[in-house]
Protein backbone atom coordinates (compact mmCIF):
# COMPACT_ATOMS: atom_id res chain seq x y z
CA UNK A 1 0.00 0.00 0.00
CA UNK A 2 3.19 2.17 0.58
CA UNK A 3 3.76 2.85 -3.15
CA UNK A 4 0.33 4.55 -3.30
CA UNK A 5 1.42 7.35 -0.75
CA UNK A 6 4.79 8.79 -2.32
CA UNK A 7 5.69 10.85 -4.96
CA UNK A 8 3.97 10.68 -8.30
CA UNK A 9 0.64 9.09 -8.72
CA UNK A 10 1.61 7.56 -11.71
CA UNK A 11 -0.48 4.74 -11.70
CA UNK A 12 -3.66 7.20 -11.61
CA UNK A 13 -2.30 8.75 -14.79
CA UNK A 14 -2.05 5.99 -16.72
CA UNK A 15 -5.35 4.73 -15.58
CA UNK A 16 -6.24 8.27 -17.05
CA UNK A 17 -4.53 7.69 -19.97
CA UNK A 18 -5.73 4.12 -20.94
CA UNK A 19 -9.43 5.08 -20.53
CA UNK A 20 -9.43 8.44 -22.34
CA UNK A 21 -7.26 6.16 -25.42
CA UNK A 22 -10.54 3.27 -24.88
CA UNK A 23 -13.46 5.78 -24.85
CA UNK A 24 -12.05 7.41 -28.12
CA UNK A 25 -11.10 4.17 -28.83
CA UNK A 26 -14.46 2.95 -28.93
CA UNK A 27 -16.05 5.85 -30.71
CA UNK A 28 -13.80 5.61 -33.46
CA UNK A 29 -14.17 2.35 -34.49
CA UNK A 30 -18.21 2.75 -33.97
CA UNK A 31 -18.50 5.81 -36.11
CA UNK A 32 -15.72 5.80 -38.39
CA UNK A 33 -14.85 2.03 -39.22
CA UNK A 34 -16.67 0.10 -41.58
CA UNK A 35 -17.42 -3.16 -39.55
CA UNK A 36 -20.36 -4.37 -39.56
CA UNK A 37 -23.05 -4.01 -36.09
CA UNK A 38 -22.12 -7.04 -34.61
CA UNK A 39 -18.00 -6.77 -34.83
CA UNK A 40 -18.54 -3.55 -33.67
CA UNK A 41 -20.74 -3.86 -30.69
CA UNK A 42 -18.15 -6.97 -29.59
CA UNK A 43 -15.24 -4.55 -29.73
CA UNK A 44 -16.60 -1.84 -27.84
CA UNK A 45 -18.27 -4.16 -25.40
CA UNK A 46 -14.86 -5.82 -24.82
CA UNK A 47 -13.30 -2.21 -24.80
CA UNK A 48 -15.81 -0.85 -21.91
CA UNK A 49 -15.21 -4.28 -19.88
CA UNK A 50 -11.71 -3.42 -19.94
CA UNK A 51 -11.97 -0.35 -19.04
CA UNK A 52 -14.29 -1.02 -15.74
CA UNK A 53 -11.54 -2.97 -14.99
CA UNK A 54 -8.88 -0.19 -15.04
CA UNK A 55 -11.55 1.88 -12.65
CA UNK A 56 -11.68 -1.50 -10.18
CA UNK A 57 -7.93 -1.80 -10.04
CA UNK A 58 -6.50 1.23 -10.97
CA UNK A 59 -8.81 3.67 -9.08
CA UNK A 60 -10.72 2.09 -6.75
CA UNK A 61 -7.99 -0.14 -5.36
CA UNK A 62 -10.15 -3.53 -5.08
CA UNK A 63 -7.34 -5.71 -4.70
CA UNK A 64 -5.49 -3.52 -1.41
CA UNK A 65 -7.49 -3.91 1.75
CA UNK A 66 -7.64 -6.91 4.04
CA UNK A 67 -10.77 -7.98 2.36
CA UNK A 68 -9.52 -8.29 -1.16
CA UNK A 69 -11.15 -12.06 -1.54
CA UNK A 70 -14.78 -11.21 -0.52
CA UNK A 71 -14.04 -7.67 -2.83
CA UNK A 72 -13.49 -9.58 -5.32
CA UNK A 73 -16.07 -12.70 -5.20
CA UNK A 74 -18.64 -10.03 -4.12
CA UNK A 75 -18.40 -7.77 -7.92
CA UNK A 76 -17.84 -11.04 -9.98
CA UNK A 77 -21.03 -12.01 -8.36
CA UNK A 78 -22.25 -8.63 -9.04
CA UNK A 79 -21.25 -9.02 -12.52
CA UNK A 80 -22.60 -12.36 -13.21
CA UNK A 81 -25.93 -11.37 -12.25
CA UNK A 82 -25.51 -8.23 -14.16
CA UNK A 83 -25.08 -10.35 -17.44
CA UNK A 84 -27.37 -12.93 -16.47
CA UNK A 85 -30.88 -10.07 -16.02
CA UNK A 86 -29.16 -8.33 -19.27
CA UNK A 87 -28.49 -11.10 -21.76
CA UNK A 88 -31.20 -13.49 -20.19
CA UNK A 89 -34.07 -10.46 -20.39
CA UNK A 90 -32.78 -9.70 -24.18
CA UNK A 91 -32.72 -13.18 -25.12
CA UNK A 92 -35.96 -13.81 -23.87
CA UNK A 93 -37.67 -11.14 -24.98
CA UNK A 94 -36.46 -11.08 -28.74
CA UNK A 95 -37.08 -14.70 -29.09
CA UNK A 96 -40.08 -15.65 -27.12
CA UNK A 97 -42.82 -13.75 -30.08
CA UNK A 98 -41.51 -15.74 -32.85
CA UNK A 99 -41.64 -19.41 -31.92
CA UNK B 1 -12.83 -3.35 18.35
CA UNK B 2 -12.94 0.29 16.71
CA UNK B 3 -10.47 0.85 19.23
CA UNK B 4 -7.63 -0.87 17.85
CA UNK B 5 -5.91 0.88 15.52
CA UNK B 6 -2.99 0.05 12.89
CA UNK B 7 -0.83 3.24 12.41
CA UNK B 8 0.66 0.74 9.66
CA UNK B 9 -2.24 0.88 7.00
CA UNK B 10 -3.67 4.01 5.48
CA UNK B 11 -6.30 6.21 7.35
CA UNK B 12 -9.39 4.75 6.25
CA UNK B 13 -8.20 1.41 6.94
CA UNK B 14 -6.93 2.07 10.61
CA UNK B 15 -9.72 0.91 12.69
CA UNK B 16 -11.90 -2.32 12.15
CA UNK B 17 -14.94 -0.43 12.05
CA UNK B 18 -13.68 1.69 9.49
CA UNK B 19 -12.52 -1.52 7.19
CA UNK B 20 -16.18 -3.10 7.64
CA UNK B 21 -17.75 0.05 6.33
CA UNK B 22 -15.38 -0.06 3.36
CA UNK B 23 -16.68 -3.83 3.07
CA UNK B 24 -20.66 -2.84 3.61
CA UNK B 25 -19.96 -0.09 0.82
CA UNK B 26 -18.17 -2.44 -1.79
CA UNK B 27 -21.70 -5.20 -0.83
CA UNK B 28 -23.53 -2.09 -1.84
CA UNK B 29 -22.17 -1.33 -4.66
CA UNK B 30 -22.54 -4.57 -5.65
CA UNK B 31 -26.51 -4.11 -5.31
CA UNK B 32 -26.37 -1.47 -7.36
CA UNK B 33 -24.70 -3.13 -10.18
CA UNK B 34 -27.58 -5.41 -10.17
CA UNK B 35 -29.88 -2.24 -10.38
CA UNK B 36 -28.49 -0.53 -13.14
CA UNK B 37 -28.25 -4.30 -14.88
CA UNK B 38 -31.94 -4.35 -14.86
CA UNK B 39 -32.32 -1.11 -16.26
CA UNK B 40 -29.72 -1.91 -18.86
CA UNK B 41 -31.87 -4.83 -19.40
CA UNK B 42 -35.42 -3.03 -19.55
CA UNK B 43 -33.24 -0.69 -22.52
CA UNK B 44 -31.96 -3.78 -24.42
CA UNK B 45 -35.08 -5.33 -25.02
CA UNK B 46 -37.21 -1.61 -25.92
CA UNK B 47 -34.40 0.27 -27.43
CA UNK B 48 -35.92 -0.24 -31.11
CA UNK B 49 -39.41 0.22 -30.03
CA UNK B 50 -39.67 3.84 -31.52
CA UNK B 51 -43.72 3.56 -31.44
CA UNK B 52 -43.22 6.31 -34.66
CA UNK B 53 -41.19 8.73 -32.49
CA UNK B 54 -37.70 9.45 -33.02
CA UNK B 55 -35.06 7.07 -33.00
CA UNK B 56 -31.38 7.24 -31.19
CA UNK B 57 -29.70 8.51 -34.73
CA UNK B 58 -32.74 11.52 -34.95
CA UNK B 59 -31.51 12.12 -30.92
CA UNK B 60 -27.78 11.92 -30.26
CA UNK B 61 -24.89 14.42 -30.65
CA UNK B 62 -21.87 12.71 -31.08
CA UNK B 63 -19.58 15.91 -29.92
CA UNK B 64 -22.31 16.24 -26.77
CA UNK B 65 -22.16 12.76 -25.54
CA UNK B 66 -17.56 12.79 -25.89
CA UNK B 67 -17.68 16.01 -24.08
CA UNK B 68 -19.68 14.88 -21.12
CA UNK B 69 -17.79 11.17 -21.50
CA UNK B 70 -14.74 13.06 -21.27
CA UNK B 71 -15.90 15.19 -18.30
CA UNK B 72 -16.80 12.05 -16.52
CA UNK B 73 -13.55 10.48 -16.76
CA UNK B 74 -11.67 13.17 -15.37
CA UNK B 75 -13.41 13.68 -12.68
CA UNK B 76 -12.69 9.97 -11.93
CA UNK B 77 -9.13 10.93 -12.24
CA UNK B 78 -8.84 14.07 -9.99
CA UNK B 79 -10.83 11.94 -7.40
CA UNK B 80 -8.34 9.41 -7.35
CA UNK B 81 -5.97 11.68 -7.06
CA UNK B 82 -8.03 13.57 -4.18
CA UNK B 83 -7.73 9.83 -2.37
CA UNK B 84 -4.03 10.42 -3.47
CA UNK B 85 -3.05 13.34 -1.46
CA UNK B 86 -5.08 12.27 1.32
CA UNK B 87 -3.16 9.35 1.97
CA UNK B 88 -0.18 11.74 2.13
CA UNK B 89 -1.93 13.16 4.45
CA UNK B 90 -2.16 16.75 2.29
CA UNK B 91 -5.59 17.91 3.22
CA UNK B 92 -5.52 21.47 1.10
CA UNK B 93 -4.29 19.32 -1.89
CA UNK B 94 -7.37 16.96 -1.15
CA UNK B 95 -10.07 19.43 -0.96
CA UNK B 96 -8.39 21.14 -4.00
CA UNK B 97 -9.29 17.62 -6.37
CA UNK B 98 -12.34 16.99 -4.45
CA UNK B 99 -13.38 20.70 -5.47
CA UNK B 100 -12.40 20.45 -9.25
CA UNK B 101 -13.98 16.88 -9.08
CA UNK B 102 -17.35 18.42 -8.38
CA UNK B 103 -16.52 21.25 -10.76
CA UNK B 104 -16.18 18.29 -13.86
CA UNK B 105 -19.46 16.36 -12.21
CA UNK B 106 -21.62 19.99 -12.30
CA UNK B 107 -20.12 20.31 -15.65
CA UNK B 108 -21.39 16.66 -16.36
CA UNK B 109 -24.74 17.44 -15.10
CA UNK B 110 -25.07 20.48 -17.01
CA UNK B 111 -24.56 18.85 -20.13
CA UNK B 112 -27.18 16.23 -19.57
CA UNK B 113 -29.94 18.71 -18.20
CA UNK B 114 -29.15 20.72 -21.51
CA UNK B 115 -29.33 16.90 -23.14
CA UNK B 116 -32.86 15.64 -21.90
CA UNK B 117 -34.50 19.84 -22.41
CA UNK B 118 -33.19 19.68 -26.27
CA UNK B 119 -34.63 16.25 -26.38
CA UNK B 120 -38.10 17.68 -25.10
CA UNK B 121 -38.48 20.22 -27.19
CA UNK B 122 -37.63 17.94 -30.05
CA UNK B 123 -40.62 15.94 -29.30
CA UNK B 124 -38.95 13.31 -27.26
CA UNK B 125 -40.23 12.90 -23.72
CA UNK B 126 -41.07 10.19 -21.49
CA UNK B 127 -44.66 9.30 -23.02
CA UNK B 128 -43.28 9.04 -26.63
CA UNK B 129 -42.30 6.00 -27.03
CA UNK B 130 -40.68 2.78 -24.85
CA UNK B 131 -37.20 3.36 -26.17
CA UNK B 132 -37.45 7.19 -24.72
CA UNK B 133 -39.08 5.83 -21.53
CA UNK B 134 -36.33 3.28 -20.64
CA UNK B 135 -33.73 5.62 -22.36
CA UNK B 136 -34.92 8.85 -19.44
CA UNK B 137 -34.99 5.96 -16.54
CA UNK B 138 -31.60 4.42 -17.22
CA UNK B 139 -29.98 8.11 -17.98
CA UNK B 140 -32.23 9.51 -14.97
CA UNK B 141 -31.20 7.43 -12.54
CA UNK B 142 -27.62 7.84 -13.51
CA UNK B 143 -27.50 11.20 -13.54
CA UNK B 144 -29.72 11.14 -9.82
CA UNK B 145 -26.67 9.29 -8.83
CA UNK B 146 -24.28 12.06 -9.84
CA UNK B 147 -26.24 14.98 -8.41
CA UNK B 148 -26.47 12.41 -4.74
CA UNK B 149 -22.99 12.52 -4.90
CA UNK B 150 -22.27 16.14 -5.43
CA UNK B 151 -24.58 17.26 -2.36
CA UNK B 152 -22.63 14.11 -0.30
CA UNK B 153 -19.96 15.73 -0.98
CA UNK B 154 -20.30 19.27 -0.59
CA UNK B 155 -21.57 17.98 3.10
CA UNK B 156 -17.80 15.94 3.14
CA UNK B 157 -16.27 19.02 2.32
CA UNK B 158 -18.10 20.65 5.43
CA UNK B 159 -16.99 18.13 7.90
CA UNK B 160 -13.98 18.01 6.67
CA UNK B 161 -13.18 21.42 7.20
CA UNK B 162 -14.50 21.35 10.41
CA UNK B 163 -12.85 18.27 12.04
CA UNK B 164 -9.98 17.86 9.89
CA UNK B 165 -8.34 14.64 8.36
CA UNK B 166 -9.23 11.74 11.05
CA UNK B 167 -9.65 8.12 9.88
CA UNK B 168 -13.47 8.59 10.27
CA UNK B 169 -13.57 11.64 7.93
CA UNK B 170 -10.68 9.55 5.50
CA UNK B 171 -12.69 6.74 5.73
CA UNK B 172 -16.00 8.65 4.40
CA UNK B 173 -14.13 10.20 1.94
CA UNK B 174 -12.92 6.77 0.30
CA UNK B 175 -16.37 5.52 0.31
CA UNK B 176 -17.14 8.44 -2.04
CA UNK B 177 -13.91 8.18 -4.02
CA UNK B 178 -15.69 4.21 -4.60
CA UNK B 179 -19.22 5.66 -5.41
CA UNK B 180 -18.17 8.34 -7.93
CA UNK B 181 -15.59 5.51 -9.61
CA UNK B 182 -18.38 3.15 -9.69
CA UNK B 183 -20.94 6.24 -11.43
CA UNK B 184 -17.91 6.46 -13.78
CA UNK B 185 -18.28 3.05 -14.55
CA UNK B 186 -22.01 2.76 -15.34
CA UNK B 187 -21.29 5.64 -17.51
CA UNK B 188 -18.46 3.93 -19.37
CA UNK B 189 -21.58 1.34 -20.16
CA UNK B 190 -23.96 3.96 -20.81
CA UNK B 191 -21.73 5.58 -23.27
CA UNK B 192 -20.99 2.05 -25.48
CA UNK B 193 -24.28 0.48 -25.17
CA UNK B 194 -26.96 3.15 -25.55
CA UNK B 195 -25.09 6.03 -27.30
CA UNK B 196 -22.28 4.46 -29.73
CA UNK B 197 -24.68 1.76 -29.96
CA UNK B 198 -27.78 3.72 -31.27
CA UNK B 199 -24.95 5.61 -33.55
CA UNK B 200 -24.07 2.69 -35.41
CA UNK B 201 -27.66 1.55 -35.87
Amino acid sequence: MDNHSKGFPISHVIGFFMSLVLTFGAAWIALQSSLSMTAVMWIIGTLAVIQAGIQLYMFMHINESNDRIANNINIIYSAFIAVVIVAGSIWVMTSGHSH
Amino acid sequence: MSAKVNAALPLEYQTEQNRMNILGFWIFLGAEIVLFATLFGVYGVLSERHAGGPGQSDLFIVKDVLIQTFLLLTSSFTMGISIFEMRRSNKKGMLMWLVFTLLLGGGFLFMEIREFINYVHEGATMQTSAFLSSFFVLLGTHGLHVTIGIGWAILLIIQMLQRGLTPVTARKTFIFGLYWHFLDVVWIFIFTFVYLRGLVM
